[in-house]
């Protein structure tokens, strides 16, 4: 049996495929390590940024251990505002209440801007299959709607494409020009179809970066200011926000809305911050959909509850390493790198437990996270839950109790490392076989003949 | 002072002449260091693979073996780290531990205790410096490049004192090489991709050795560069800072 076959995951083996394209992957892991790098200048450019890291942490902790009177606040603010407010309890119940607010307005076409939430409940599949026509407006999100596929970065999310992909795709979607594959007319193209849609949709959903519970505010970032159009040419406008975005007022988010663009693209700010509070006068209520969809039951997992200070800002997935020479497409959850393996677990143990192998513990996640969310300690703790789950490798428990047995007992180990160097006799062709899987990638290492604690005696001579 | 040796098992095994140079440089500075026999494995490859429990037993021999000294030192970041931080938790409910305030990396040892500022031995070579993860991380040996402090290196600081060297840093300076214990045979494809991106940058430094503070880095990179047929040499800190002694 081939080693690959019994320790690789559905991650290792999407990677080996994403690997393949060895131009496509150096593009791949160039792109992002250059957008860690405008990061890194715009954090280097501020003294404060590691006491806003710190600030930030310490708000979001404040703020999930608090979460019910939080939420308690913004929803009495938002409805005082004259804004509807709704509670979804799971993915089901936000599409059904999404679906009967459109069905209330007699909604045909609907634009949206981004939302990783609606992507996490599946909501434009469920509305299409009600006949309502939903219609991304983020540049990103359009351009993998029309593909028909999914994000593969959550901030970034037609990133694996470049710019011959688009303009194939828009010829054959929007009507462009044949072989014109300028970015520039690209989007110019996109945004005259946008324009389009705009205007005559019927509602326009926003998801939301921050809900403030002081003011009952729903505040959104974007850099294309689709959410502004999505919300003031329709007459009814839906946010939907997960519960965890709630902060407590307009302080905190002076410290969020610092890191989010910085960390997150390498912008001193998004183009646009939008602040929606109500509906305009000639419009409907704004309606807001507060979803949970297991957000209230991780917070009470104490090794896992800090997933959810999470500000969605993808400098994770930018600096993990794994992540950048593996792509989005390689996890098995909908959200890729660091924070997607946690989330994805917090979700479904069973179907996620082969993205946290995908992991070399080198903390560079936490480390560049801006809310210090503890990504790789966490993967850590994930993986000495695989045995309980009954998602861990069996032949790599064989392994670690092999091991462990060894290390136990002096004798044994000192018999092993005695006879060590006999492994250098054995012939290369053997040793370097589909049955060794670190010779896929290594040359054996040389074990000399005396190890350490031999060596010793003399030296203390 | 007392100080007890810490050779980890794959150093023992593969890498004993680093364990020799972390001896000859602790006894060359007049130190009073013990090896205690029969010492084998800190249980972080079964811990990071997703069995910590199988770690415990191990935790409580290191324990036993450890607990007279001062200090423990060993040449290896990501071990010392992982009974840094680790070991308390470990033994939760057995005793309260001891060795996790007592263990430092031989370099953390040499900068911030010894605090050693004269030339040690003479390596007239360019090498580039392999700051490996937990060292910067964990242990704090370097400023970790993602964070926005003053910068500092103390593996750099010692490494200048070597007489003759040309100390280099690779562009992506903390950037993971891939081996990840356990990691590198189940992610064999991207470990290795990551490995090799890590040694070309290092080569382009013109540096003919690659140092780093833990040989598990330097195995994963070596085995790759032989596969490769790469001319770059692999030593541990320590080894550069014995060297001639």
């Amino acid at each position: 049996m081939k080693s690959e076959k019994v320790m690789s995951t559905g991650h290792s083996k999407a990677a080996k495929e994403f690997l393949k394209n060895q131009t496509y992957a150096k593009w791949h892991d160039a792109t992002f390590w250059a957008v860690r790098s405008k990061r890194d200048n715009m954090a280097y450019g501020l003294d404060e940024w590691e006491q806003l890291r710190e600030k930030a942490s310490q708000i979001k902790r404040h703020t999930i251990t608090h979460l019910d009177e939080y939420l308690d606040l913004f929803a009495t603010n938002a409805e005082k505002n004259g804004c509807i407010v709704h509670w979804a309890k799971d993915a089901n119940e936000f599409n059904e209440i999404v679906y009967g607010i459109l069905k209330n307005h007699n909604v045909k076409k609907m634009v949206k801007s981004k939302s990783m939430l609606t992507e996490e409940c599946e909501m434009n599949p469920y509305l299409e299959a009600h006949g309502i026509e939903v219609v991304e407006t983020d540049l990103g999100e359009r351009i993998i709607q029309l593909k028909g596929q999914k994000p593969s970065h959550i901030v970034m999310p037609a990133i694996h494409l470049n710019h011959d992909d688009v303009g194939e795709l828009f010829e054959e979607k929007l009507g462009s020009e044949k072989g014109n594959h300028d970015p520039t007319y690209l989007t110019y193209v996109a945004r005259l179809s946008l324009r389009n849609e705009f205007l005559t949709a019927d509602a326009g959903m926003t998801g939301g970066n921050f809900g403030i519970a002081e003011t009952g505010d729903i505040v959104v970032c974007t850099n294309e200011g689709n959410a502004d159009m999505s919300t003031s040419c329709p007459k009814l406008h839906i946010a939907a926000i997960g519960l965890e975005k709630i902060i407590p007022n307009y302080d905190c988010l002076a410290v969020f809305q610092r890191m989010l663009c910085r960390a997150g693209t390498g912008q001193p700010t998004t183009t646009f911050t939008s602040h929606f509070r109500k509906a305009r006068p000639t419009a409907h209520p704004m309606h807001i959909v507060l979803v949970d969809n297991g957000r209230s039951e991780w917070i009470g997992n104490p090794e896992h509850w800090e997933a959810l200070k999470c500000i969605r800002c993808g400098s994770c997935m930018n600096t993990c390493p794994v992540y950048r020479r593996s792509g989005g497409y390689s996890y098995s959850y909908f959200i890729p790198g660091p924070i997607g393996i946690n989330l994805g677990m917090l979700r479904d143990t069973q179907a996620h437990s082969g993205n946290v192998s995908a992991c070399t513990l080198c903390l560079s996640c936490q480390t560049v996270c801006p809310v210090k969310v503890n990504l790789g300690d966490q993967i850590y703790q994930w993986r000495q839950q695989l045995d309980e789950f009954g998602t861990a490798n069996p032949q790599k428990k064989l392994m670690c109790k092999g091991m462990s047995a060894v290390y136990g007992n002096e004798g044994i180990y000192n018999l092993g490392t005695a006879l060590a160097h006999w492994a250098n006799l054995i012939p290369s062709p053997l040793m370097n076989c589909g049955l060794n899987p670190w010779a896929e990638g290594h040359k054996m290492m040389e074990f000399p003949k005396k190890p350490f604690h031999k060596l010793i005696k003399d030296l203390e001579k | 002072m007392k100080i007890g040796l810490f050779i980890p098992c794959y150093v023992d095994v593969v890498y004993p002449q680093v364990g020799v140079a972390t001896y000859k440089l602790l006894k060359h500075l007049g130190l009073d260091v013990t090896y205690p026999l029969n010492q084998t494995c800190c249980g972080q490859p079964m811990a990071n693979a997703g069995f910590e429990k199988q770690a415990i037993p191990l935790a409580e021999k290191f324990e036993d073996k450890f607990k007279e000294f001062d200090y423990v030192v060993a040449p290896s970041v990501s071990c010392t780290a992982f009974i840094k931080i680790n070991y308390p938790r470990l033994l939760e409910g057995k005793h309260e531990c001891i060795t996790s305030s007592k263990i430092m990396d031989v370099i953390e040892f040499l900068h911030d205790v010894i605090k050693v500022d004269h030339p040690l031995g003479t390596f007239p070579h360019k090498v580039s410096l392999h700051n490996s993860c937990h060292g910067v991380r964990e242990l704090g040996l370097s400023s970790p490049s993602e964070e926005h402090v003053t910068p500092f290196n103390k593996i750099k600081d010692l490494l200048n004192l070597v007489e003759g060297i040309q100390v280099l840093e690779p562009e992506r300076p903390d950037e993971c090489c891939g081996f990840g214990g356990m990691f590198s045979v189940e992610e064999t494809v991207v470990s290795a991709q990551m490995g090799l991106d890590k040694i070309q940058r290092h080569m382009k430094t013109g540096a003919r050795f690659i140092t780093g503070p833990d040989c598990s880095c330097l195995m994963h990179m070596s085995g790759i560069a032989k596969k490769q047929g790469l001319n770059v040499e692999f030593k541990h800190v320590v080894e550069i800072l014995a060297a001639g002694l």
